[in-house]
């Protein structure tokens, strides 16, 4: 099996990594900070101002873990292709099947399958947890995601599966925001926007789907996929369309969910934000500090795969997902079977 | 012939598993394990290369072998060249005689009767048989290259031939061979291809528990 590591995240601006030994040393301005033994790293992700010394980019290159540049307030910018990431038979397979349009259609169909029925866990479960809100529109959202599922065999193009997927996508933001149950006047939501975002769920919304879509991303790639090539999602220059295929199912049952957590312990308050000149909002560092955390911890937590009915870390579960679907683009498995959150 | 020779060790892969040998030959898939892991160091004190001679028996490492009648390449462990001049070869391999896989045992002895076909050609001359060392167990077993054993390298070979063309990969073969691979998480043989009971993407119901 393969092992769940940590990915180390570096915010602090300034810093210097390098090898040292069989270590990852962290210096900022010219003190030790930190060793980490490289073998408990999976990957870095840096963010901004972050240094790197060539020889452990080497050396992180050849361990096939790969560096992931961001800037500071968490946009994807660069990500370090290592030399496994080359299946070349695997590829011309997923680019035959992106050429296809009939196999498209499948595929799509099953990420937006797995995206809707996570949403609609998602909303069932907050229906029983919320007390002071309106359990009955919650249900009733479910209720209506759970109809677009149903027209999801139905589809005949991409497009109509865009189109299911955009009409649950609003109904689900629409009903969001009463899952919150702490500073409910501050957190709202007007709708889901890129960036910049205009309110504090989105700037959220945005740190997390990074994160997440960067997982997504480095386990397409440690399988052999290219990262580009996707289904659901149109290509286009410079998109990582198959990492968000894969984080399509996902978005709902780890990124949603860890916000709402957090939100809802109060380790997200007001405070963590900054409202800019303009409308833009952003989070502070401490609050970036604390997502990172709780994605961490998360990600450790085991679930039972639906489909392998394997006990995993939800940490592995992009790799397992990108696992499945190069078996199904290699013709080795029927359909592409997404992960459904319990 | 004209195609490029086969690799003799994609033929030990074949014969125990040909999704083992597509793994790892077509898609690139390689998981290390104990037993490769312990493979590889055994190999590197093997492949140093290099002539030894001891009692009018001379020992080459690392020997380039080719076939060109049965389209066989690759390189020997160990080939002792006997007092008479004929050539035997040697394998060496990490594990125990007595506990490998029964179809990982008749591998070994389709590689090393493969390595045998080579050597009769570059000598021409009659290998009757080889051995194979356990260096789990320090013993040598004598393998006799009987007519059956050569027929089947030969349906190795054909085998990865049409793998290497084709490039379809095999079903698994989910039986008690897979507890011993290596590749065992990147194949998943015992993943169900098709959805289990309870799994529907397409599932309109609403649990409300
Ligand atoms: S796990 Fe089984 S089916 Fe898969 S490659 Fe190994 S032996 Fe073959």
């Amino acid at each position: 099996m393969r092992q769940l590591l940590n990915t180390l995240y570096v915010q602090t601006q300034g810093s210097y990594l390098h090898l040292d030994t069989d270590n990852i040393r962290v210096d900022v301005e010219r003190q030790r900070k930190a060793m980490i033994p490289l073998h408990h790293v999976e990957g870095i992700v840096v963010f901004g101002n972050v240094l790197l010394s060539p020889y452990l980019i080497h050396r992180l290159a050849r361990d096939h873990k790969p560096v992931t540049w961001l800037t500071e307030f968490g946009r994807f910018m660069a990500r370090t292709e290592t030399p496994v990431s080359g299946n070349v038979l695997l590829r011309t397979a997923q680019h035959a099947a992106a050429c296809d349009p009939d196999r498209t259609l499948a595929v799509a169909r099953f990420v937006a399958a797995g995206k809707l029925q996570n949403q609609k866990t998602t909303l069932m479960r907050a229906a029983r947890e919320v007390q002071d809100s309106d359990p009955d529109l919650l249900r009733q959202a479910a209720r209506d995601i759970n109809a677009q599922i149903g027209v999801l065999p139905l589809t005949g193009t991409v497009d109509e599966v865009r189109g299911v997927e955009g009409a649950a996508a609003r109904t689900y933001w629409e009903v969001f925001p009463l899952m919150i149950r702490a500073n409910r006047d501050f957190f709202w939501l007007t709708e889901r926007t890129r960036r910049p975002a205009r309110d504090p769920i989105n700037s959220l919304l945005n740190f997390v789907y990074t994160i997440l879509a960067n997982d997504c991303a480095s386990a397409a790639q440690s399988v052999g996929l290219d990262p580009q090539v996707g289904f659901l999602h149109a290509l286009r220059p410079g998109r990582a369309s198959l990492a968000l295929d894969l984080m399509e199912e996902l978005r709902p049952a780890t990124a949603d969910r860890a916000i709402l957590t957090l939100i809802n312990r109060q380790q997200l308050t007001p405070r963590d934000f900054q409202q800019h000149e303009g409308g833009a909002v952003t989070i502070t560092e401490d609050a970036r500090r604390t997502i990172l955390a709780h994605l961490t911890e998360r990600r450790k937590e085991e679930v039972t795969h639906p489909l392998t009915a394997r006990k995993t870390p939800l940490g592995l579960i992009p790799h397992v997902q990108a696992r499945l679907m190069a078996q199904h683009l290699r013709g080795d498995r029927s359909h592409y079977p997404p992960y459904l959150h319990r | 012939m004209t195609d490029d020779p086969i690799p003799l060790s994609g033929l030990t892969h074949y014969t125990y598993c040909p999704r083992r040998f597509a793994l790892v030959h077509i898609e690139g898939e390689w998981a290390e394990n104990v037993y490769t892991k312990r493979g590889q160091q055994q190999h590197q004190r093997v492949h140093g290369g290099g002539t030894e001679e001891r009692d009018g028996v001379i020992t080459l490492r690392s020997l380039p072998l080719v076939s060109r009648e049965h389209g066989l390449a690759g390189v020997a462990d160990v080939v002792e060249i006997l007092a008479d001049g004929t050539p035997r070869p040697v394998e060496y391999k990490s594990s125990k005689a007595p506990k490998t896989h029964k179809l990982g045992k008749f591998a070994e002895e389709v590689q090393l009767c493969a390595q045998s076909l080579c050597l009769e050609e570059m000598f021409t001359t009659s290998i009757p048989a080889g051995f194979i060392y356990h260096a789990g167990s320090h013993r040598r077993r004598e393998v006799s290259f009987t007519p059956d054993l050569r027929a089947a390298v030969l349906v190795a070979r054909d085998g990865v031939r049409d793998l290497l063309r084709d490039r379809v990969l095999p079903p698994p073969a989910a039986d008690d061979r897979c507890r011993l691979c290596s590749l065992f998480d990147e194949c998943e043989p015992f993943a169900p291809r098709a959805f289990p009971p309870g799994y529907d993407p397409f599932s309109t119901t609403l649990e409300d528990r």
